[in-house]
């Protein structure tokens, strides 16, 4: 696609802003906002990732993969922000979940050991966790707030800090995997993939796109349950103290 | 306050605040064994906090509180809670029916509760063995706080402690209760400490009673100090002038 088609294409963005003026919906500076900075930010990265590409090394490799942990973690820890030590939490969270896939992707030899594979493969392996990070934790947050009297109840009666968190620990694991676990049942039913509807409409084989759409399908699914469980484990403790007594979550956006 | 009866629980120089405010001031003063003792006083007075204090759900920032001689900082919190039953004002269920709910601290050792077990406690509280498959959700307020104190009697605690457990109840089921903390006082020596805004019930049962105001103990002593205060304002709380 040239330069002057993708132009052509502003006019996606423009039906939006017309409508928005015409309804005085007051979207237009947003609109602005957004289509500016994505194509500043797509266009940066297709250049950086031209470059890492092109130079195949190790340490890019790994910058690329550190700044998109960094960047999902500033995105999700807002939510979880009462929740004490969330931004290490998140940071553990995503590095175990990339060490993990591509451990099993490149151990196994799924996918080659090049940044082509490793790059976007870790984007949406991140990206994904961090969906669900989010939607754990405003659950999470949430749970533990309407059910305090239930938690003080179960401690009272000599219950430990786990089982006193269990079912809001286990109801917000559940609310945010099932969305991930739904959307794939009626995969290419209802919606084509857009890694696979990509890969298809730059000329690739489309069984060869779904194998790898597959293959990332499977991926995402250890990444929402994995993610869950993993920052619900390592946050229901904070909320405790040694005296196993429940402590009050901190102010913050939740 | 009695002198010759050993003390289940010792509050000493306790102070106690949350949220920047000073809720408990200075607590002193005993919980004699095997008896009965009303907390008494207008709302806001610190009483419900008292409690989570002895239950070791809240540790107080200052003072010591023993718990049979023992402070409460060397027991490990879920022996201690076992030990120190609480029963609170809201009756909270958790989602399932009433032998769920019964079976709660049990399970929590990882214990069923024996069938016959659970009609008996049902009926000490005054409700029908029938009521064990009903879910919780559905009872009334009263039938709440009935089936809240029977689950807290589960553990077999040494010392029980009951937040205004009578004040959504009818009189005949009040009189049940007040009946029943009297049975359990009689049959297990248990050690009772009984939030009630019903100063009546503080005169009939309790032994002896603490007046609380503005996280402070006013006064202490036997239950007929009610009769006639020495303190101003606990005179005006008995005429029902303070709220």
């Amino acid at each position: 696609m040239s330069y002057l088609t993708l132009s052509i294409t502003l006019v996606f963005v423009l039906i939006p802003l017309v409508l928005s003026k015409t309804l005085n919906l007051g979207l237009e500076k947003d609109t602005i906002i957004a289509t500016v900075r994505s194509i500043i930010q797509l266009l940066a990265v297709g250049y950086v990732l031209q470059y890492v590409f092109d130079a195949e090394h190790f340490i890019f490799i790994t910058l690329m993969i550190l700044l998109m942990i960094g960047a999902a973690t500033q995105n999700a820890r807002r939510k979880g922000a009462s929740i004490k030590g969330i931004t290490w939490k998140l940071i553990v969270t995503f590095i175990f979940i990339e060490v993990l896939t591509q451990g099993i992707l490149l151990g196994l030899n799924i996918t080659p050991p090049t940044a082509q594979y490793i790059i976007p493969i870790s984007g949406m392996v991140i990206g994904n966790s961090m969906v669900l990070g989010i939607l754990f934790l405003n659950r999470f947050t949430s749970e533990i707030e309407t059910h305090q009297d239930e938690t003080e109840l179960i401690l009272s009666l000599g219950g430990t800090p786990k089982q006193a968190i269990h079912n809001q620990l286990i109801a917000s694991i559940k609310a945010s995997t099932i969305p991930t676990i739904e959307s794939q049942k009626t995969i290419g039913l209802v919606q084509l993939p857009g890694m696979m509807s990509g890969q298809i409409i730059a000329g690739a084989d489309p069984v060869q796109a779904v194998q790898f759409q597959l293959l990332i399908l499977f991926l995402l699914l250890t990444t929402a349950v994995v993610t869950s469980i993993m920052l619900g484990f390592l946050s229901y403790p904070t909320l405790f103290n040694e005296r196993m007594q429940f402590l009050k979550l901190k102010d913050g956006e939740s | 306050m009695d002198t010759t009866t050993k003390p289940a629980v010792e509050f000493r120089n306790v102070n106690y605040s949350a949220d920047e405010l000073h809720i408990l001031k200075n607590i002193t003063g005993t919980f004699p064994e095997g008896k009965i003792t009303t907390l008494v006083g207008p709302s806001g007075a610190g009483k419900s906090t008292l409690f989570k204090l002895c239950n070791g759900l809240r540790s107080p920032q200052s003072g010591d509180i023993l718990i049979k001689n023992k402070s409460i900082n060397d027991y490990d919190p879920v022996e201690l809670r076992r030990n120190v039953g609480i029963a609170l004002q809201s009756a909270t269920m958790i989602k399932g029916s009433v032998l769920e709910n019964l079976e709660l601290p049990l399970a929590l050792q990882s214990k069923s509760i024996d069938h016959d077990f659970a009609e008996e406690l049902l009926h000490d509280v005054g409700l029908q063995g029938d009521f064990l498959h009903r879910n919780a959700k559905d009872l009334s307020g009263g039938q709440r706080q009935k089936l809240s104190i029977a689950r807290t009697l589960v553990n077999r605690p040494k010392i029980l402690l009951l937040d205004e457990i009578t004040s959504s109840l009818d009189r005949v089921s009040q009189h049940d209760i007040e009946e029943l903390i009297e049975k359990i006082n009689e049959k297990y020596g248990t050690t009772m400490i009984w939030i009630t805004h019903n100063l009546k019930q503080a005169l009939d049962i309790g032994h002896y009673t603490w007046v609380m105001m503005n996280g402070e103990v006013i006064e202490t002593g036997e239950s007929s100090i009610l009769h006639s205060p020495k303190n101003e304002r606990v005179q005006q709380f008995v005429k029902g002038e303070l709220e």
